[in-house]
């Protein structure tokens, strides 16, 4: 393993964008049958320097060598062609064919031109085998959960003879046992002999997996470390390149005591469902108030912010707002009764990634003022301003557009949004998904000090530990029912929301 | 209550989706024909069948060309101009004493060429296949007017026995040629769609453009191979309509474009590009050509009335496929 050549090297790769340096001569060198790790906080580089080493983007500077012979991929075709394959964060197949075709689609097994299907079928299936996913091949992919998805695309990586795999955040949204599975094929491919880029958020998967790691911070390389030489506190240290204080202070800090849940609540929904969405649960959020909600994926945590903020209809039970009845037929409603919702996928119903920062933070207070008021230019300024500084929002250029900054990046800008329309109730469904670390952190602690502040919140995480740390209350949520409702006291660890998401309701009292 | 809904949910969900709109064409054709059989009793006559065929192979042609530009999510507008203006080439050269054999090369080269053209505006320049192919649209309707304003007539003996060729059974029931051409395309189009890499393709692009690319497929070739198709198969649809006419008119053929991707559409295509057989366009064609014949057997109805009644189907085919994109999710 050491001293041996490495398979891939990229050296002083530099590349910029209009108004942001992404890449400043990084280097990074890949070994046969090593996990390596890519780690790095938003707008660290990575996915840049990933899109790079596949030939997404070009360079402005730096060599990419594969095998000792210089390489410059003009595409992902090519690049995996010559065997680096890429499985990125969102999932890049075709959910209207079948698995099997999008296991093979471009090189499919052909006879005089024509695709063998049944051939391709049963070298899917043997495929799935290797990977332990006993699904029909025959089935649509759009049919199968996100997990899955993923695995079919890590089957089309591997599938291609790769010598380097590059898995991009593969885990963000598989399960515990989804990514046990994950790591279990990931070591049998590197005892194979292939090289693994892995890039991901989670520290604890790093430790689990991978032999090398090399950091990122804005674009520079921070250095090159073995896994087992760097403790993860300094692994962070590199990462985000300040003191820890911040971390540790949330870390300590247990969460106010209960807010005051006597008098009106603001939100009350009495037996509120929606057929195949949720089962009818009861809920109340009172003002200051930071109810979290915990579940797996799937359990319809989702569903639930939805139903609240109006984005689907609920067909069963009623909600109040501050007592009063209220049907709420369209978020147009939710937000005029001081709701405000951060969707989980923030690509596709969040952020408008042509506009400029200041536009995409204006909008949601904008449409509560009407289109024919605009807010003064002046005024948007201050409220941006103020913002990019209060979220350290980078860069700090309130006319780049939204698009060229980072994921985490794009986050805060729509939290932002929400926060600049003063909302009563702020729904964040997964508001640190694929975010690094320092980010995190500061979200989070946004979330406390907005809560002390009298707004009420509903936080909705797949991390226990954050919703933990955040919630004064905290709902369960299992196969698309309430079962359990916690107040987050002393006796409530990540423990027992698990024994409930496990057991059902059938263990815990409660009181609804 | 929930548990119930949600097996419910998922037993639903095994059916297989993507041929839904197919299977509904397939029985609303039935029906159409079964109403036609029940009130006309010659409406049984297998003529009537070949007929429709016969009267829309041309249609049915430019059908499968915009089913494979729809598949990708695309769109194209020009073919009832593409029909029409090889057409008037074709009538124009056989006028001028052309040999037929030269005449069929040209007026075949013209559909594809304008095709490709416009494939590599819309992929290079990364403009909407509706603007694009609206321009291609009037280019070639005025190209028409430009060889001559009015109709010109063919006398011309292959046309003249294309047209007139009748490929029967003993019993005296027959199609024309251009229905065998027309069921040739079909078939090589349902192959290529199925059993090839650039039909796969085009599966993949309607499916997720974005998807396509990073899986290395090559997108921008695709696309322009799609308008390619799409303009061969208007020229072969505009040859078919001038054995048809035995003449070529400037002004023919306007709207067609309309007619076709209408048909497609109610063949079980999605608009939005992915799923569709060319079989379902078949079936599509059909509809509309039995449509115009129960109108035509009742007499006394207008023919507008086929408008009114394709206009209610587009509508509801439209719905359905919306509502199968919801469950879908």
């Amino acid at each position: 393993m050491t001293g041996s050549q490495p398979v891939l090297t990229m050296t002083g790769i530099s590349r910029s964008f209009p108004g942001v340096r992404a890449l400043d001569t990084v280097d990074l060198r890949l070994f046969a049958g090593e996990v390596h790790a890519l780690m790095g906080e938003n707008g660290a580089g990575k996915s840049t320097l990933i899109k790079v080493l596949t030939g997404v983007y070009g360079v402005d500077s730096g060599t990419v060598t594969l095998d000792g012979a210089q390489v410059s991929f003009t595409g992902p075709m090519q690049a995996t062609s010559a065997g680096v394959s890429t499985v990125y964060q969102e999932v890049n197949l075709c959910t209207n064919l079948s698995v099997a075709e999008n296991i093979f689609i471009g090189r499919e097994p052909r006879r005089l031109g024509a695709v063998r299907w049944g051939e391709m079928r049963r070298r899917a299936r043997a495929l799935l085998a290797r990977l332990d996913l006993d699904i029909d091949v025959n089935a649509q992919l759009g049919s199968f959960s996100l997990a899955v998805q993923q695995l079919v695309a890590i089957a089309r990586a591997i599938d291609i003879e790769a010598r380097v795999l590059v898995l991009d955040e593969p885990t963000s949204s598989l399960d515990a046992g989804e990514v046990a599975q994950l790591f279990r094929v990931m070591r049998q491919l590197r005892d194979e002999g292939i090289a693994i880029l892995f890039v991901t958020h989670f520290l604890d998967q790093v430790y689990a997996v991978a032999d090398r790691i090399t950091v990122l911070r804005n674009g520079r390389l921070v250095g090159e470390y073995a896994t087992r030489e760097l403790p993860q506190l300094s692994l962070v240290e590199k990462m985000i390149g300040k003191e820890l204080r911040v971390l540790e202070r949330l870390d300590g800090q247990p969460r106010a005591e209960v807010a005051a849940t006597a008098g009106v609540p603001l939100l009350d929904a009495r037996e509120l469902g929606r057929r195949s969405a949720v089962a009818p649960f009861s809920l109340t959020i009172h003002e200051g108030e930071v109810v979290g909600l915990a579940g797996l994926l799937g359990s319809g945590r989702t569903e639930v912010a939805r139903l609240l903020f109006g984005a689907d209809r609920a067909d069963h039970g009623e909600l109040r707002v501050r007592g009063t009845p209220t049907a709420l037929r369209s978020p147009v409603t939710a937000i005029d009764r001081g709701v405000g919702f951060c969707s989980e996928n923030r690509r596709a119903e969040g952020i408008v990634p042509e506009l400029s920062v200041r536009e995409n933070m204006i909008l949601a207070l904008q449409a509560a003022r009407g289109w024919l008021r605009p807010i003064p230019r002046r005024r948007q300024d201050e409220l941006v301003e103020r913002y990019v500084q209060a979220l350290s929002i980078r860069p700090a250029d309130p006319d780049v557009p939204v698009a060229n900054l980072s994921g985490g990046n794009q986050q805060k800008v729509l939290l932002a949004r929400w926060l600049i329309t003063e909302p009563r109730l702020l729904i964040l469904d997964e508001p640190t998904r694929g975010i690094d670390i320092g980010a995190k952190t500061e979200i989070q602690r946004l979330v406390a000090q907005l809560s002390d502040g009298g707004m009420a919140v509903l936080f909705i995480s797949a991390e226990l530990e954050e919703v933990l740390r955040l919630s004064h209350k905290i709902a369960v949520l299992r196969d698309r029912e309430m079962v359990a409702q916690l107040t987050n006291d002393s006796s409530v660890d990540a423990d027992r929301i698990m024994r409930v998401i496990a057991a059902g309701a059938t263990f815990e009292g409660v009181p609804s | 209550m929930t548990t119930l809904s949600l097996t419910a949910a998922r037993t639903w969900s095994r059916l297989p989706r993507r041929h839904v709109p197919v299977l509904a064409t397939g029985v609303l054709l039935l029906v159409l024909y079964g109403v036609g059989v029940s009130q006309y009793r010659a409406f049984s006559n297998v003529q009537v069948i070949f007929n429709v065929f016969i009267d829309n192979g041309f249609l049915l042609v430019v059908a499968v060309g915009m089913t494979f530009v729809i598949l990708t999510g695309g769109i194209d507008l020009s073919v009832g101009s593409v029909v029409a203006m090889t057409a008037m080439v074709s009538a124009f050269l056989l006028g001028r004493g052309a040999p037929a054999a030269l005449v069929l090369l040209v007026a075949l080269l013209i559909g594809p060429t304008l095709g490709f053209l416009m494939g590599c505006v819309i992929h290079f320049f990364d403009i909407q296949p509706f603007i694009v192919t609206l321009a291609g649209m009037f280019f070639a309707r005025g190209m028409c007017t430009f060889i001559s304003d009015s109709s010109i007539p063919i006398t011309d003996g292959f046309w003249t026995r294309m047209s007139q060729e009748r490929i029967g059974d003993p019993s005296g029931n027959f199609v024309s040629i251009s229905v065998l051409i027309a069921f040739v395309v079909v078939a090589v189009a349902a192959y290529v769609l199925a059993y090839t890499r650039l039909g796969r393709n085009v599966y993949a692009i309607g499916g997720n453009a974005q998807s396509a690319l990073l899986m290395g497929l090559p997108v921008g070739r695709t696309r322009i191979a799609v308008y390619t198709i799409s303009g061969f198969c208007a020229a072969i649809g505009g040859i078919l309509l001038s054995f048809y006419t035995l003449s070529g008119a400037p002004l023919i053929a306007v709207g067609m474009e309309l007619d076709v991707i209408a048909a497609v559409v109610i063949g079980g295509t999605v608009l939005t590009g992915g799923s569709g057989y060319v079989f379902g366009t078949v079936l599509g064609v059909l509809v509309l050509g039995v449509i115009q014949t129960l109108i035509t057997f009742d007499g006394s109805l207008n023919s507008w009335w086929t408008r009114i009644v394709i206009g209610g189907l587009l509508f509801a085919f439209i719905l359905l496929q919306r509502l199968i994109g919801i469950r879908y999710k």
